[in-house]
């Protein structure tokens, strides 16, 4: 079994960063896997998106034409990626961001919305965690546990406290999907 | 670091390079290779080695020539319009018999082109770059792994050969991340410098490093040397991986990032009932020539896929010398070819055999 996952967004709301704890998570429960991220001028306040494949078997190209599942949190990257998804495959987006409804009808289609849901928490910037949950829930691809094992890889050894912080988001999108 | 990480192909390049001890870098910042030197600048102060970012391409590459010049293990890295500037510090290396490696993590040209992968600089790579009759040993990697392995490799093959090694990687491979672990890479081997200018202590004749020879006949015979060592090379060194050639109607071959589109598309044309073979050029130079004209005698056509407008397909021909058409298929400027063109081009070219 290979998903194909690609994360779409602004610079800035910890789209890599995502990708990069997904990234870890197969890492760390044994998966092959693989994660690319868009780069260049369109990173600077512009669209950021990364392509993350976590795999059985070894990933052939790391570069994802058709994704099984977007998330979505911003409306340009929504706009450009949400036909690119494979049919039956899985549409999350950030419905505090993104002001049109999901078109495809062929999809399964998720509006979170995880600014909201951040913000009203306090932790306005950590949208991308609501993001997450909503994903390993909705496509079943980690458990919690397994997800935390990335968050905590990806947190420095003087942040850990963070791990709470980020777990706590993740619930939270966990439970709205 | 007996655990896998997750690292960038930049990163793992210096580290691996670190590794293999490389501790004289010289650099200049370039997009897609920019975590390369960014890696170094912060390691190398930590072990004792020296980061330096150069004031351009041409001051770095003369630096390398220098540390190599002395003996140590030393490497540049950039990408493609910064090779080209270095080009000729790389040919006066190459005519100086010096061990280094120079990284080009190639973007899309000519000119300054674009900032997204391609591999537009096979020719540059493999074909010179630089003025004058001589080869770089160019490794081409396709996964990080293979990336700290063959950067190893680079070091060891440069120092026993004595000649420059480039790493040809491209946009995507540089920024990727995949799982690398740094235990089962190449072990450095001690070779013996004793060309090396480190001084005599008055206690034997001065080395020279130098590539001028006005003399012809003096220039022709170390050219004649040289070349003596890149037969041997030409007959030692050459890697590739390939399978499916045995009942392959199509032979697909593909290098770097590419390679791995291919075998997304190879996977879903075999499903499909095609019989597709496979050759991945590891080293470009010495170019595998030899399982090409094997293949050659039993494929009905080979199909070379690059980001480029058709670079290594010429060395393909080359190969298969007529016995069978060689077909190509490119995206170039930063564009990377899908598995879904491929396979529309496999479809075509099998209508017409």
């Amino acid at each position: 079994m290979t998903t194909n996952i690609i994360i779409a967004g602004f610079g800035g709301q910890g789209i890599l960063f995502a990708g990069k704890i997904l990234a870890y998570a197969a890492l760390l429960t044994g998966k092959h896997l693989s994660w690319l991220p868009s780069y260049g001028p369109e990173m600077r306040g512009g669209t950021a998106n990364c392509h993350v494949i976590v795999s059985d078997e070894p990933v052939a190209s790391p570069i994802i034409n058709n994704p099984d599942v977007l998330i979505g949190m911003n409306k340009p990257s929504f706009d450009k990626f949400e036909n690119t998804v494979v049919e039956n495959g899985y549409i999350i987006i950030d419905s505090t961001l993104i002001d049109r409804e999901i078109a495809r009808s062929d999809v399964k289609a998720y509006a979170v919305p995880a600014t909201k849901t951040a913000t009203d928490a306090g932790k306005g910037n950590l949208a991308n965690m609501v993001m997450l949950g909503a994903l390993i829930k909705a496509t079943g691809i980690f458990t919690l546990e397994e997800i935390r094992k990335g968050v905590e890889k990806t947190t420095p050894a003087s942040k850990q406290h963070l791990v709470e912080v980020n777990m706590e988001m993740i619930q939270k999108g966990y439970d709205l999907a | 670091m007996s655990e896998k990480v997750l690292m960038k192909g930049n990163e793992a390049i210096a580290e691996a390079a670190i590794r293999s001890g490389c501790r004289h870098f010289f650099g200049y910042p370039i997009t897609p290779q920019t975590e390369l030197s960014a890696y170094m600048a912060k390691k190398m102060p930590k072990i004792g080695g020296v980061f330096l970012q150069a004031e351009s391409e041409v001051a770095a590459i003369n630096m390398v020539y220098g540390a190599a010049g002395a003996g140590a293990r030393t490497m540049t890295s950039s990408s493609s319009p910064g090779i080209s500037l270095k080009a000729e510090g790389i040919s006066y290396i190459a005519g100086a018999d010096l061990p280094c490696v120079i990284v080009d993590i190639v973007r899309g040209g000519p000119g300054l082109g674009g900032i997204q992968p391609a591999q537009s600089d096979y020719f540059q790579a493999t074909k010179g770059g630089g003025h004058g009759d001589y080869h770089l040993i160019v490794l081409a990697p396709n996964s990080v792994q293979e990336i700290v392995s063959l950067t190893a490799d680079a070091f060891n093959l440069a120092d026993e050969y004595r000649m420059p090694v480039m790493i040809l990687g491209d946009g995507t491979l540089g920024q990727m991340m995949e799982p690398v672990d740094f235990d089962s890479i190449p072990a450095p081997v001690e070779a013996e410098k004793d060309w090396a200018t480190t001084g005599t202590d008055l206690k034997r004749e001065h080395n020279i490093i130098n590539s001028l020879y006005l003399v012809p006949e003096g220039l022709e015979a170390k050219i004649l040397e040289r070349q003596k060592r890149y037969d041997i090379v030409t007959e030692k060194e050459v890697r590739y991986e390939a399978h499916g050639l045995e009942d392959a109607d199509i032979v697909i071959t593909a290098y770097g990032t590419t390679s791995r589109v291919v075998e997304s598309a190879v996977k879903q044309l075999r499903e499909e009932g095609y019989k597709i073979g496979v050759i991945r050029p590891i080293t470009l130079w010495p170019f595998p020539t030899e399982v090409f004209q094997k293949a050659a005698e039993t494929a009905k056509a080979f199909l070379s896929v690059e980001m480029s407008m058709g670079q290594m397909v010429e060395d393909v021909r080359l190969a298969v010398a007529g016995k069978a058409p060689v077909h190509f298929f490119g995206r170039t400027g930063g564009i990377i070819p899908t598995p879904a063109e491929v396979v529309e081009k496999v479809k075509e070219i099998t209508k017409e055999v």
